[in-house]
């Protein structure tokens, strides 16, 4: 339903992604997992369409995301639902208001109406009864429920995730966590999820990406994801410091640049 | 060639070089800006209209900067009144203090301080705002929710600010020939019919549609710089605070220059 063709993004010098196809299967949970500055956040962007790909297409359906005009991106967008990591929640509006904007926006139903479907989804995000909370009076859990709640508010058809359960305490992941398998699978909505919680990602998704350096490095069920020898695709899922992904990504060694600095003594060889 | 003539010509070479990237750099952005404040004002005419939004941000820019407004309009009448009568009292003209104080103010100070007092109150104000929007992703949110950002966030505050700041000067220039009609005639005994007298024979209509078109402009000219430098700031704390700071001074610099463009047409 949603395919990437030969995207890539560079910022400066950086390829924070490069040469990437990807297919996002419709009705599907789709994990984007990852490192720390893997181009996991800035694939979810390019996908989205908030960012413009430095080359390469972004397909939905006959539609090429890259070339669609503002108003057909738009049409488009009423479709889609995007929860982001710090939530994005417009704070000169409340808890109702920011849930109801979706619907305020492009629906003409009766107040009446609306306020029961935000009741609905704040009571799926066990918030009911926080209408009236401004977003500054909100923890981040709660402002990410609240900001779930406003992505579904229009019940889309793509919905994009970007790091759902981060800052989040267990309980708040796994309700997170549930909510997104649950109502993807209900509503059999295609789900885009970029998280680097592994264990959240293996038990939600229906296909996983594994991304390093800006590329896939591996793709597959979460099973065959967990079988796979790659050793990157292991040290990942065990989080061990050592191994083929580096965790330091400094260019020069320290030691050297310590010991080379002009005004130093260099080391006995 | 001497090492000295080297270096003397490798320091111009990187001064100019330098004048010429700001230059480029300002030509840029005064590019982008234009095309994307125009951009904002064609949506005017396409659904969903903002009315609401237009209002909500005309009552914030209006009704919020009217109390530093009527201050400095009241000073600013004052201290033109004292003045005025001691420079006219040397020729023994005091008479001619209305009309003195009232086409300072009109013609040239009403606006000038006016857009000045309304850059600092509701131009910086428009510029944090919208810059934390981008760096906390609500404009991206908005996009995501399929709503125009130009549309909802700019386009209210570029037509706000086009209205209010001629409404908000009409009342600096009120309170400002007030205030020196006090000075003058109350406290420095100026005779009362001579300050009306002179006020309503000098002051014409030219001279009242060029100080509400000086207003507009300058209304128009904050709008766009203030709303374009939010809109494009560095998404960091660094970037709002900086671009912040660049809009006061782009906008107030701007209006200076535009004063003279518009009072040599208006001259």
């Amino acid at each position: 339903m949603i395919r990437g063709e030969n995207l890539s993004k560079r910022y400066g010098d950086v390829d924070a992604v490069a040469s990437t196809d990807i297919h996002i299967q419709a009705g599907a949970i789709t994990a984007i997992m990852g490192g720390s500055g893997s181009g996991k956040t800035t694939l979810l962007r390019l996908l989205s369409g908030l960012d413009s790909p430095t080359t390469g297409h972004v397909w939905y359906g006959d539609d090429d995301l890259c070339s669609l005009s503002e108003q057909r991106l738009y049409e488009l967008r009423e479709s889609m639902g995007m929860l982001f990591q710090y939530s994005a929640l417009l704070n000169s509006l409340n808890v109702y208001d920011n849930v109801a904007f979706p619907l305020h926006e492009h629906t003409d139903l009766d107040e009446e109406v609306i306020r029961t479907m935000v009741s609905m989804k704040l009571e799926q995000v066990g918030l009911r009864g926080f209408e009236s909370m401004m977003p500054s009076e909100l923890s981040g859990g709660m402002a990410k429920r609240v900001a779930f709640a406003r992505a579904m508010a229009m019940d889309p058809r793509i919905v994009f995730f970007d790091e759902p359960t981060s800052g989040l305490d267990p309980i708040s992941a796994g309700v997170i966590s549930t909510l997104i398998h649950d109502t993807s699978k209900m509503n059999r909505m295609t789900s885009v999820v970029v998280t680097h919680d592994v264990s959240a990602g293996l038990a939600i998704a229906d296909q996983v990406v594994l991304m390093w350096q800006g590329r896939i490095i591996a793709e597959g069920t979460p099973a065959e994801i967990q079988a796979s020898t790659d050793e990157r695709v292991r040290q990942f899922l065990e989080g061990r410091p050592d191994g083929p992904i580096p965790f330091s990504r400094s260019t020069t060694s320290y030691i050297d640049d310590l010991t080379h600095r002009p005004g130093t003594v260099r080391m006995a060889q | 060639m001497s090492n000295g003539m080297i270096n003397e010509q490798s320091s111009a070479a990187i001064f100019f070089g330098r004048m010429g990237r700001y230059a480029m750099h300002g030509i840029e952005q005064l590019g982008d800006g234009t095309r994307l404040g125009m951009h904002a004002l064609s949506l005017i005419f396409t659904r969903p209209w903002q009315g609401k939004h237009f209002i909500l941000q005309l009552y914030a820019l209006g009704v919020g900067s009217l109390v530093i407004i009527i201050i400095t309009g009241a000073f600013t009448g004052m201290v033109l009144a004292l003045q005025g009568y001691y420079t006219l009292a040397k020729f023994g003209s005091e008479s001619l203090l209305g009309a003195g104080v009232g086409m300072s103010i009109i013609r040239e100070l009403g606006p000038v301080l006016g857009a000045f007092m309304i850059i600092g109150r509701a131009g910086s104000s428009i510029t944090a705002e919208i810059g934390i929007m981008r760096v906390t992703e609500q404009t991206d949110a908005l996009e995501m929710m399929a709503v125009n950002p130009k549309r909802r966030v700019l386009l209210p505050r570029i037509v706000a600010t086009t209205i209010a700041v001629p409404l908000l000067v009409s009342i600096f220039d009120v309170v400002g020939i007030g205030t020196g009609y006090i000075v003058g005639v109350e406290m420095l005994g100026v005779n009362s019919g001579a300050y009306m007298a002179e006020l309503i024979a000098k002051i014409d209509m030219i001279d009242l549609n060029g100080g509400w078109v000086k207003a507009g402009v300058f209304g128009f000219m904050i709008g766009m710089i203030c709303t374009y430098m939010g809109y494009r700031a560095t998404p960091t704390t660094e970037g709002v605070a900086k671009a912040t700071t660049q809009a006061v001074v782009i906008a107030s610099v701007g209006v200076l220059i535009m004063d003279y463009i518009l009072t040599s047409f208006y001259l």
